[in-house]
């Protein structure tokens, strides 16, 4: 009896195991060492670093599709450009996620901008 | 920074499926939407990257370790990271250290059938027969090595 209680939990605990992560490590690890100061990463620093991706990524998608991607049933890439811009901890991505404007709605704001500075 | 994040992406397909099991069922997500994931994600594990680092350099260690990843989630702001981050460690290094155990047990499941009461004592009189097979073993070594010499 014993055993046969035991035995569902460790195979519970190998297949969670399994899916604690789904990113490769040595992909994580080669953008890692791309970063030029670092010299070695522990594995348990490996491994927090992928997982953490992942729930980056997770992170990421649902704030956007709750912040603006709701009404559409989308998630597109003004979604997740308009979370960069407004959430705090997004903040480092507005450089990647730069917001897409229209060339004419950019030449109207220059214009915009000419005309306040021409007021003082 | 990389020298090219180009060169440095995740694979689509599994980004894809982690964003598609975070979002409610049927919600599309455009292309543009998941390379733009994608590389949000490069450049988070970098920027984890450089302020885990800046960690182990405070510390006068040359190698990052599992605090410094943490340290830096809070100094990111990624504070609600922390609590799932440390219990995956927890089930990861427990796999790392399992693995050998449960396919040994999985394979002594299969040798016995789980009808035994006594099943502790039985376990440790397998664990002291391996040790007995494993001592002559060294022993045998031993004096190989002295003929040897």
């Amino acid at each position: 009896m014993k055993m046969s209680q035991n035995t569902p939990d460790k195979d519970d605990q190998t297949s969670t195991n399994k899916k604690t992560i789904s990113l490769p490590m040595s992909r994580v690890r080669l953008i890692m060492k791309s970063s030029p100061d670092v010299s070695s990463i522990n594995q348990d620093a490996l491994f927090l670093t992928t997982k953490a991706t992942e729930l980056f990524v997770q992170h990421l998608a649902v704030a956007s599709f709750n912040g603006s991607g709701k009404e559409t049933n989308t998630l597109s890439y003004s979604d997740l450009a308009q979370t960069a811009e407004e959430k705090e901890t997004f903040h480092f991505l507005t450089d990647i996620l730069p917001k897409k404007i229209l060339a004419r709605d950019y030449l109207q704001s220059l214009d915009q901008m000419q005309d306040d500075d021409a007021d003082f | 920074m990389a020298e090219r994040p180009e060169d440095l992406n995740l694979p689509n397909a599994v980004i894809t499926r982690i964003i598609k099991e975070a979002l409610p069922d049927g919600v599309n997500v455009s292309k543009e939407a998941r390379r733009a994931i994608s590389q949000a994600a490069s450049v988070f594990v970098l920027y984890a990257t450089s302020c885990a680092n800046n960690f182990a350099l405070k510390a006068k260690r040359k190698t990052l370790n599992a605090g410094d990843v943490l340290a830096a989630m809070e100094e990111m702001e990624f504070e609600r990271f922390l609590e799932p981050l440390r219990e995956a460690l927890e089930v990861y290094k427990k796999g790392q250290k399992g693995k050998k155990e449960v396919s040994e047990q999985k394979r002594k499941d299969k040798e016995k059938k789980p009808d035994s009461e006594n099943e502790k004592s039985r376990e440790e009189e397998e664990e002291e027969e391996e040790r007995m097979e494993e001592e002559p073993e060294a022993e045998n070594d031993a004096e190989d090595e002295e003929v040897e010499n």
